[in-house]
């Protein structure tokens, strides 16, 4: 510790020199919080899933409706705790780029199934109690301004009503997420099935799709296959998994996310081995003499070593920081500005993570300089030679 | 003017026979700069490739005709009485038998195994009708056979086969209702249809419940706009009819907006980011070039040279390492992502769109050109401060 002061000031020894060496790699770990965060956000959904629920949908293709008897069958198989539904309802809330999911769901069974939907109890019960009620996700209500009590309109894209293209909902709740970071995967709308079946002007008795909670998460895999094969003989077979497999293969559909971001950033890191190493190098080749001068003074080979090392840690360490805090401020307001993403954040491991690449940088480029200069002779240095 | 330049080329060809002495700092110019601009050309490719499967995609004398309010084909419906309207409409050209070159198709998706991923993605099935060749001349079939009618066959678009398991000529895919067996392939101009499953519309309604279209495919007389528009107020007009007619074109390009934008702004906005950490890696390079040169600046001026040759000189090894990493990172992301297919969900419509990675020459040009910005910006202020170096105390302090 008393050595802090010396490695500080061998660091600024050349001030521009180690402001550029810190401002590339903290761009570089600005761009590592910002890849790793969206691509947290997309895994999001796998982590989230619930371990005891399963989802039914067809075995054809996820926007196969299911037809509305298919209740009553799952709900006898041996193994199934709870079933609730839902559907795809794809509106448009003024312009298409306002884009956010909308479920006709059975409020009930629905609200019971997700524990991770915070909704007040009074709310809960308008929604039960108003034919033509909505919930949204809090995130939603604050983009676009709504209130309990606002009458929403919802243009319809597929399921037009008996009445015109325009559905309206009174709004009567508004819901959170108990876990904040999740937020992003429950940014959406909620109103009641009975109400949307009776007022569609087609497709009365169709589901989107039925999530079913098992009464132990270890008997997932069985009760899945004991659904399917009730099933499969009838006019839509099913493919039923466990939440997470579904929103681990609806991910996949998009590519190969995390391989995208570290190839991105493989190239950006090895990149930056190149252009710190070089630095770290050429400021131990500038200080021989002084570091001579040390080991005159009584310094021996691993104090010089360590020296060096220490440089390039407080080198590395403090630009790491400074890019991840840099993502940390960024994150918030772009979060808020995509839909599906709020709660995007810097999450306290990729936070480590980075730290640690930082610190295995530091090694990288500074192991190679540190030996050099542990292993300068006094009389060599000294002499110039 | 004379002197002027050829002391531009002394000074210049001095510092450039040095580089060799000073490799390892030079490096990192050329690394740094390669490493931008391969990440921008790989990146800017993908949006690349996308817009040329969109571009050829769809003619300007095709419309599509889809239900008032409907996004896209998925989410739209039309009962079979309507797809009959529309297609006795005036307007639409008819094929050499008389007949209108139109077809209400059915379009629907079905899961299929991605290669890459081993998982079930969302696939296009449309049902084409018997005159799908005449209404699309750009698509043919390369390979097999054409369905024939009644029989549960499909045909695979040429981008489907490359990125989706088991659709080889002779294997079964689960459509609806069973497997159907694969007969032949296609192709259409490299167009997004490529990625599609086609099937005959009517055997399709045999193996569902459901009986409507979603959709009407037509081919007008000519691709003026007063056709076109002439067409829509018709249909638009008809009270038998709720429909919204936009041409191909225009309905291809605003179904993949979103997917274009995100790839655009991934790529922008990563290469701006890198491109700011290789100026401060540049400027590093090109002041250690200085201040390791300063006896030999200050030589120079003592000597007479002016200082205008010193920064010119500067910028020139600074733009020509610049350069040189420009040329390197453009020519690996040409041999290694030029043609590279990839196969997406485009969230907009739900479904696969497959693609191929296109690095164009204008791409190539923005890199080298971005990598010469580059180096310019991470010369200048070293240049500068190289002439201004004064002369007495920088040959003092050797």
């Amino acid at each position: 510790m008393r050595f802090l002061p010396l490695v500080w000031a061998a660091l600024w020894r050349k001030r521009p020199r180690t402001f550029f060496t810190m401002a590339s790699i903290a761009i570089a770990f600005l761009l590592y919080g910002l890849l790793y965060a969206i691509s947290n956000a997309f895994n999001k959904g796998v982590e989230v899933a619930g371990a005891d629920r399963l989802v039914v949908i067809s075995k054809y293709s996820l926007t196969q409706p299911l037809p509305y008897s298919f209740l009553n069958d799952i709900r006898l198989i041996d193994g199934v705790e709870a079933v609730t539904w839902a559907s795809w309802f794809g509106g448009v809330y003024q312009d298409e780029r306002n884009f956010f999911p909308q479920f006709p769901v059975d409020a009930q069974s629905y609200l019971d199934m997700y524990p991770e939907i915070v909704l007040p109890a009074e709310q809960r019960e308008a929604l039960l109690r108003t034919r033509t009620g909505a919930i949204v996700a809090r995130t939603l209500a604050d983009r676009f301004g709504w209130r309990v009590g606002d009458r929403i309109p919802i243009q319809a894209t597929i399921w037009t009503s008996k009445t015109g293209d325009t559905w309206e909902f009174d709004l009567v709740g508004i819901f959170d997420t108990a876990d904040p970071s999740a937020r992003g995967q429950f940014e959406m709308m909620l109103f009641n099935h009975e109400y949307f079946d009776e007022a569609r002007a087609f497709g009365q008795g169709i589901v989107g799709w039925y999530i079913v909670r098992t009464v132990d998460p270890a008997r997932n895999a069985e009760v899945a296959n004991a659904i399917d094969a009730r099933l499969r003989n009838s006019s839509n077979p099913t493919k039923t998994d466990s939440e997470k497999a579904f929103n681990q293969s609806f991910l996949k559909q998009m590519g190969d996310i995390g391989l995208i971001v570290k190839s991105i950033l493989g190239a950006v890191f090895f990149t930056l081995l190149f252009l710190t190493g070089n630095t770290m190098m050429q400021s131990v080749r500038e200080r021989v003499p002084e570091l001579a001068v040390l080991k005159t003074l009584g310094f021996n080979d691993s104090r010089v070593l360590l020296l060096v090392l220490a440089e390039a840690a407080a080198l590395c360490v403090i630009a790491a920081l400074a890019g991840l805090g840099i993502a940390a401020v960024l994150l918030p307001p772009i979060a808020n500005k995509l839909p599906g993403f709020s709660g995007m954040g810097l999450d306290p491991q990729t936070f480590v993570i980075g730290v640690g690449i930082a610190a295995l940088l530091a090694l990288a480029v500074g192991l190679p300089p540190a030996l050099r200069a542990s292993r300068i002779s006094i009389v060599d240095a000294l002499a110039g030679r | 003017m004379i002197p002027f330049l050829r002391q531009i080329a002394a000074v210049t060809t001095m510092n450039l026979k040095s580089v060799p002495s000073r490799l390892g700092t030079s490096l990192v110019i050329v690394i740094g700069i390669a490493g931008v601009v391969g990440v921008m050309t790989a990146l800017l490719s993908m949006a690349a490739g996308f817009k040329a499967t969109l571009a050829s995609t769809g003619r300007a004398d095709r419309v599509i005709i889809l239900r008032g309010g409907a996004n896209d084909e998925l989410s739209s419906v039309l009962y079979r009485e309507q797809g009959r309207i529309v297609l006795e409409m005036p307007g639409i050209r008819k094929g050499a038998d008389g007949a209108p070159l139109a077809s209400a198709e059915l379009y629907m998706l079905t899961d299929v195994v991605k290669k890459s991923s081993g998982g079930a993605s969302n696939v296009i099935v449309r049902g084409v009708a018997r005159n799908v060749w005449q209404l699309r001349p750009e698509a043919r079939i390369v390979a097999g056979r054409d369905l024939e009618p009644g029989r549960r066959e499909v045909l695979v678009g040429r981008a489907a086969q490359s990125q989706f398991a088991g659709l080889e000529i002779g294997d079964a895919v689960e459509v609806r209702d069973g497997p159907w067996q694969v007969v032949g392939v296609f192709e259409a101009e490299g167009g997004s249809h490529e990625s599609e499953i086609w099937v005959d519309v009517d055997t399709l309604h045999g193996a569902i419940p459901r009986q409507g279209y979603t959709g009407v495919t037509a081919q007008l007389e000519d691709a003026r706009a007063e056709t076109f528009q002439a067409f829509k107020d018709r249909l638009t007009t008809d009270p038998r009819l709720t429909v919204q007619v936009q041409r191909e074109p225009e309905y291809y390009a605003s179904r993949s907006q979103a997917l274009s934008n995100f790839i655009n702004g991934l790529g922008y906005t990563v290469t701006i980011i890198m491109a700011i950490g290789a100026v401060f890696g540049a400027l590093n390079t090109m002041y250690a070039a200085v201040s390791t040169r300063t006896i030999e600046i200050a030589t120079l001026r003592a000597l007479g040279f002016g200082g205008a040759p010193v920064v010119v000189s500067v910028l020139i090894e600074a733009l020509l390492l610049a350069l040189a990493g420009g040329l390197i990172g453009a020519a690996l992301a040409y041999g290694v992502f030029n043609g590279y297919s990839v196969s997406t969900l485009n969230f907009q419509t739900f479904s696969q769109t497959a693609f191929a990675f296109r690095v164009t020459p204008e791409l190539l040009a923005q890199g080298v050109s971005g990598a010469v910005l580059i180096g310019m910006l991470g010369g200048l202020f070293p240049a500068v401060r190289a002439a201004r170096l004064p002369i007495v105390n920088a040959l003092r302090a050797a």
